[in-house]
């Protein structure tokens, strides 16, 4: 399963570079959703998938999950996410004051 | 266990949503966050004779004991960091009061300001590998509203590239982290560091160790500097004075404390490749400082410099040279936010930026022109500026190392930054004074008080060396000794 899962990291992070190299904002910013999406399948893959009952004491079973994937992986869900709508409203707000979403055009400093 | 290890975090974070309610009431959030500021300052002082005496403190979030909890350690090392860092902002604070204007007051510029120093000094004082990704992020976010607050058409363009670039440095810091619990089981630092030392660094953990190697130099623009001067050049003086003060110094920060707690065991891997960035970056940076015609990209490359020249101690890895480093660190962070507030103020001033546009500044603003003479001399590393000491170190620790290519690049580099900022300097403030004296713009004294602080910082930080040497000693001895920390994290029962 962890074979499985670790493929499906290697074709997310795939797709995910596909969408950062390209020129439309758009797509980038959807490429660094994906990107984060791949990281944090691999936080879980690293800790091992589900193999004990639910980490509570008292449940009395001879292996407990580990839970400490789960709570980054929690954690780093909610930074992608500001990070990503605070990309969207800026990629909105550079087309509204430029009239632009190719980076092509948007590099570099005008007065040079 | 104590509680005030969390007050430099706290009390910024508290405050920034305190004013996130004032909104309206410009002047009640200037005194609230410069109290804030001093709050911060006390603390940290109180925080760091703490630990002279009663040795490395640290405080376990909910009482759950190390491994298995949070927690925040505080060190000579951090703590100096926090020390200065609240310092440099309380001086910039008093700078944007007169500078940033009502259209970003209003917007919430002071409450990201004090999000931005709770994010950093939680990235200082965080014993968690996990933890330090979040403050790093609570930082980051902040700037990123501080870099595009204004909307103006650079500075959205400019903040894409440094949004994007931080994201997919998070993502390797993600990425890090995860192989590194994969491999190890734990992200407490000081068990990561005791765990490591167990198993031996082999290729695995040196490469894990590479992949963070790679992200704190995309965060501190070691080799990987190309966004910085585009995006550092971009928002107002104020905010680009807290970038180019604190920022980069938080990702070097990262990369001491991983390559000497952690990563340590094969030097002659990892910290052979930081000596050969560090070296890479400071020919890169100098090329780039005097190549360019317009001052804040020449004040821009001057951070990429500096930050190959702090790396230096790090790459030759013996305690004079990280003494040396952390001098450095410290004067450079006081001096840098100098030099940024005086370009500034140039630019305010002539409402140019190309180093053609202006000329003869010394004769209307002579305590503006000999301000940026002494940041000139005090970066260069003329005694008795702050400069020297740390140089000197440096020097004396590369020259035990027997690195002496490293050597000769670094104090060459030195040379570029004194030709790049003489430049600025001769072009600028002497020749013909093209403004007439009706046309030039009154230097108000609330503009140049924040300048002179620093200025008279550089210099008491030059010669009351021995003042802060007992700290940077057992700073470094911390450093070059993990078991130390280890020590007062993992069997402390305090």
């Amino acid at each position: 399963m962890e074979t499985l899962i670790t493929i499906l990291i290697g074709v997310l992070v795939t797709v995910a570079v596909y969408l950062l190299l390209s020129r439309s904002l758009i797509r980038v910013i959807l490429g660094s959703a994906v990107l984060s999406h791949a990281v944090h399948l691999l936080l879980m893959v690293m800790g091992g998938l589900k193999k004990g009952s639910v980490p509570l004491l008292g449940e009395q079973a001879e292996a407990y999950t580990d839970a400490l994937p789960q709570a980054l992986i929690l954690t780093a869900i909610v930074i992608s996410f500001a990070v990503s709508a605070f990309l969207l409203v800026l990629a909105y707000r550079t087309y509204k004051e430029t009239g632009l979403d190719d980076l092509h055009e948007l590099r570099g400093f005008t007065d040079e | 266990m104590n509680n005030i290890v969390v007050m430099p975090m706290v009390i910024p974070l508290l405050m920034g949503v305190i004013l996130i309610f004032l909104r309206p009431f410009v002047k009640a959030q200037r005194v609230l966050s410069m109290v804030a500021m001093i709050a911060t300052v006390i603390a940290t002082v109180y925080i760091l004779n703490l630990i002279q005496s009663d040795g490395i403190l640290r405080l376990d979030f909910g009482g759950w004991l190390p491994p298995y909890g949070i927690l925040f350690v505080a060190d000579s090392f951090s703590t100096l960091l926090v020390l200065t860092t609240a310092v440099v902002t309380a001086i910039i604070l008093l700078y944007s009061f007169s500078s940033v204007g009502p259209r970003y007051e209003n917007m919430f510029f002071y409450p990201f300001v004090l999000f931005l120093v709770a994010g950093v000094n939680g990235s200082f004082l965080t014993g968690d590998l996990f933890n330090l990704f979040v403050c790093f992020e609570v930082m980051l976010l902040a700037s990123y509203v501080l870099i595009t607050l204004g909307g103006r058409r650079v500075q959205l363009i400019e903040s894409i590239k440094y949004v994007v670039i931080n994201v997919l440095s998070s993502w390797f810091f993600l990425v890090g982290i995860a192989y590194l619990y994969g491999t190890i089981g734990t992200l407490n630092m000081a068990h990561l560091s005791v765990r490591i030392a167990e198993v031996g660094q082999g290729p695995l953990l040196t490469v894990i160790g590479i992949i963070f190697l790679l992200v704190f130099s995309l965060k501190s623009g070691l080799l990987l500097y190309f966004w910085l001067p585009g995006s550092y050049s971009a928002p107002p003086t104020a905010v680009a004075a807290l970038f180019g003060a604190l920022l980069t110094k938080v990702g070097i920060y990262a990369m001491f404390r991983t390559f000497t707690l952690l990563f340590y065991h094969e030097p002659h891997i990892t910290h052979t490749l930081i000596g050969v960035m560090a070296a890479i970056t400071m020919v890169g940076g100098s090329l780039g400082a005097i190549a360019y015609d317009d001052v804040r990209q020449i004040v821009s490359y001057n951070v990429v410099i500096t930050v190959g020249f702090i790396l230096v101690g790090l790459a030759v890895f013996n305690e004079v040279a990280i003494i040396g480093s952390i001098y450095y660190l410290i004067h450079d962070m006081v001096v840098k936010a100098l030099l940024f507030l005086l370009a500034g103020t140039m630019i305010y001033l002539t409402g140019k930026s190309r180093l053609a546009d202006m000329s003869g500044l010394i004769r209307n603003y002579p305590v503006l022109g000999w301000l940026f003479f002494i940041t000139t001399l005090s970066l260069a590393g003329i005694p008795p500026l702050s400069g020297f000491i740390g140089k000197l170190y440096i020097g004396q620790g590369t020259v035990g190392a027997g690195a002496y290519v490293l050597l000769a690049i670094a104090f060459l580099s030195g040379m570029f930054v004194l030709y790049s900022l003489l430049r600025i300097f001769m072009n600028c403030f002497w020749g013909e004074t093209i403004i007439s004296e009706d046309d030039e713009p009154p230097l108000r004294n609330r503009l140049l008080l924040p300048c002179v602080l620093l200025g008279i910082a550089t210099f008491v930080l030059g010669v009351g060396v021995e003042g802060i040497s007992d700290y940077v000693r057992d700073a470094a001895y911390t450093l070059m000794n993990p078991e130390v920390y280890v020590d007062a994290v993992l069997n402390d029962e305090k």
